[in-house]
């Protein structure tokens, strides 16, 4: 308990150097745990991206093409699916629901989804959230168009506005669908996922839009326009759609049958298997900056090492009176000890609370920008062990000075000058 | 405790390393309760000589009795406790720690050793602290950091630290070399009436030893004994000398 008591008052007298080495500890130990939260707050928010949809189907391609177009709208379907062929699945004995995608326009860069009921109804995120309409409700007519939350907040769109989309997905479209504008019904609420980056309308309204278009173009200039005819739309295509099964017993089968369905060359995955894969991708860059942090931490802990060290020729004369008055050897090296590790103790804690005090304090701007759902991220068992990691370093790196300290101690006497 | 001699040393012969000089002290005795000044020149071994009796150094043979307690028959740690719960120290200078204020620094050893807390007369050890620096006149600096105490006032806090809990045995290795002549005298007188002030429930008296090199300090004192005349130095073939 003394000895408590002087390390702490010795740490104190050197108030400069102690508070320096305390955080420049804490420095350290923020990037590291900064990057542990960060990395674990992305991979919540990758995997929760999407959630109870057994596969996802669509034309023959890639894997992850076809999750990134569309659960994250990045790139471009290879190919689109015919109705006949969607409606086949949809029926299917072993299919639940489906939610059908259908993408290809876009409005300030923003991807419009053509899809149905069925995905404010079945589509799920972080494990059990549905979709909810924070404003307005969904999309039923031609030209109804719900916005996702970010593309509201972002655009200042509101409810009742009357907008024109863009054909194509580049951010400034050289086509835009003037003759047929829509209106926002509604804004859902916010994600903090893709869904908030996108508006949604009706498969009717996306064949509304390209009426009287052949081949993906539209009627040349000069060339009749036909007029708009309700009656006359249906929709021919689609370009995936999200598949949930009656028993997860039966996703493999089905994946299996979708993979080999003869009229029309198919692709199914698996999302939760497939978001592991693009993790695992992305899993490099994140052992890369641990590596660095870890670094560091150890540039970090060998600046107390040295300022400690340093000190203890000054402090020489201080061990021979502690000596004088009865305390022992051992005593002195233990007093040592504490010292690096109460330094450790205090940069630990302070590094760990400011990651925490940053992560609640700048959780709204991180989530609205990233999507990132920070707020899911509490205090982690890898977070416990670079605590105690880093802390248990500290004291043997503390060892040193120790050491040095106690063989001082003998060689001194009450001797020290 | 009932013992005679204070410290009492026997045939000890001692050096730092096999081949370098040796110190070597036949007969060494010290009454108990006496106040004793031993006079030895810079590099006479007085500071080996206050290692071995504080039990920081083990001489390589003969016997060393502190206080009543054979010093060949304690550990290493057990010496230590002997010498702070029984044995004030008095240094040259530099006498405190620089992180404590100058109460902490009197108070020290009785933080650390049961027997010098529970030998106090006052209540508590603060107002035993208290006692003590109004004694010495240094109680305006209590809760003052060590560093703006003039020497003087550094050494008299020194004293108090020596003497607070009653040890039986207090040394001063040349603790007024670092003050002025007119401070010295007035210190001396201090320290002599402090100690004579120290009571103990058994009654016996404070042994004191007061080791200098300055020959003119001896008549403070009830006892002289010079270093030259009781210890023979031995130098084998050797570059290393006794501090």
């Amino acid at each position: 308990m003394i000895l408590l008591r002087l390390a702490l008052k010795s740490l104190r007298a050197r108030t400069l150097t102690t508070t320096l080495t305390v955080f420049s500890i804490a420095l350290s130990v923020m990037l590291l745990v900064g990057v542990d939260r960060l990395r674990d707050a992305a991979q919540a928010g990758f995997s929760g991206t999407l959630s109870h949809t057994d596969l996802i189907a669509g034309a023959r391609g890639g894997d992850l093409p076809l999750l990134l177009s569309s659960v994250f709208h990045i790139g471009n379907a290879a190919n689109s699916i015919s109705w006949d062929t969607y409606q086949h699945f949809a029926h299917h004995p072993a299919v639940a629901w489906t939610i059908p995608i259908s993408m290809g326009d876009s409005f300030h860069g923003y991807r419009v989804v053509a899809t149905d009921d069925n995905f404010y109804k079945h589509y799920q995120y972080h494990r059990t959230k549905s979709l909810e309409i924070a404003q307005g409700r969904t999309p039923e007519a031609l030209f109804d168009v719900a916005v996702g939350s970010e593309v509201a907040r972002h655009l200042n769109l509101h409810l009742g506005q009357q907008i024109t989309l863009a054909h194509g997905i580049e951010e400034k479209s050289v086509l835009n669908h003037a003759n047929t504008p829509f209106t926002i019904v509604g804004i859902l609420a916010s994600t903090s996922t893709p869904v908030d980056q996108a508006l949604y309308i009706t498969l009717l309204g996306d064949e509304a839009m390209h009426f009287g278009w052949t081949d993906g173009t539209p009627p040349a200039i000069g060339e009749a326009v036909p007029k708009l005819d309700p009656s006359k739309l249906k929709v021919d295509e689609v370009t995936s759609f999200l598949i949930g099964t009656k028993s997860r017993i039966s996703t493999l089968y089905l994946q299996r049958e979708i993979n080999t369905f003869k009229p029309e060359p198919l692709t199914a995955i698996i999302p939760a298997y497939t978001l592991q894969q693009l993790w695992s991708l992305l899993d490099y860059a994140d052992t890369a900056l641990s590596l660095v942090s870890v670094a560091v931490l150890i540039v970090g802990l060998l600046a107390m090492l040295i300022a400690l060290y340093t000190a203890l020729n000054e402090r020489r004369r201080e061990i021979a009176i502690l000596r004088a008055v009865g305390v022992h050897a051992r005593q002195i090296f233990l007093l040592f000890l504490l010292e690096s590790t109460l330094i450790a103790a205090a940069g630990t804690a302070l590094g760990i609370g400011a990651v925490y005090a940053m992560l609640f304090l700048l959780r709204g701007m991180i989530e609205s920008h990233t999507g990132l759902p920070i707020a899911l991220v509490g205090l982690s068992l890898r977070v416990e062990i670079y605590a105690i990691g880093t802390i248990v370093l500290a004291a043997l790196l503390g060892l040193i000075p120790a050491a040095r300290a106690y063989r001082n101690s003998l060689v001194d006497g009450l001797n020290a000058r | 405790m009932t013992y005679d001699h204070a410290i009492q040393l026997r045939d000890v012969r001692f050096s730092y390393k096999p081949d370098s000089l040796t110190l070597g002290i036949d007969e060494l005795t010290i009454a108990s309760g006496r106040r004793v000044f031993l006079h030895g020149p810079s590099g006479s071994g007085k500071t080996t000589l206050l290692s071995i009796i504080s039990g920081v150094l083990t001489p390589q043979s003969g016997s060393v009795h502190i206080v009543g307690q054979d010093l060949k028959k304690l550990s290493a740690s057990s010496r230590d406790t002997l010498r702070g719960s029984r044995i004030g120290y008095i240094f040259q200078g530099f006498n405190l720690i620089p992180y404590l204020t100058v109460a902490e620094n009197i108070a020290l050893p009785c933080q650390l050793h049961p027997i010098r807390r529970n030998r106090i007369s006052a209540a508590t050890v603060n107002s035993e602290v208290a006692r003590l620096a109004g004694r010495l006149d240094i109680h305006t600096h209590l809760d003052a950091p060590v560093t703006e105490l003039s020497r003087g006032q550094q050494q008299r806090v020194a004293i108090a630290r020596a003497i607070i809990g009653s040890p039986e045995l207090v040394i001063a290795d040349e603790p007024t070399s670092s003050l002025d002549t007119d401070r010295r005298e007035a210190f001396l007188d201090l320290l002599n009436e402090v100690i004579t002030d120290t009571i103990r429930q058994d009654s016996s008296k404070t042994t004191l030893l007061f080791v200098s090199h300055d020959r003119s300090l001896a008549n403070h004192f009830d006892e002289a004994i010079s270093l030259e005349e009781i210890a023979t130095t031995h130098r084998p073939e050797s570059k290393h000398d006794l501090a």
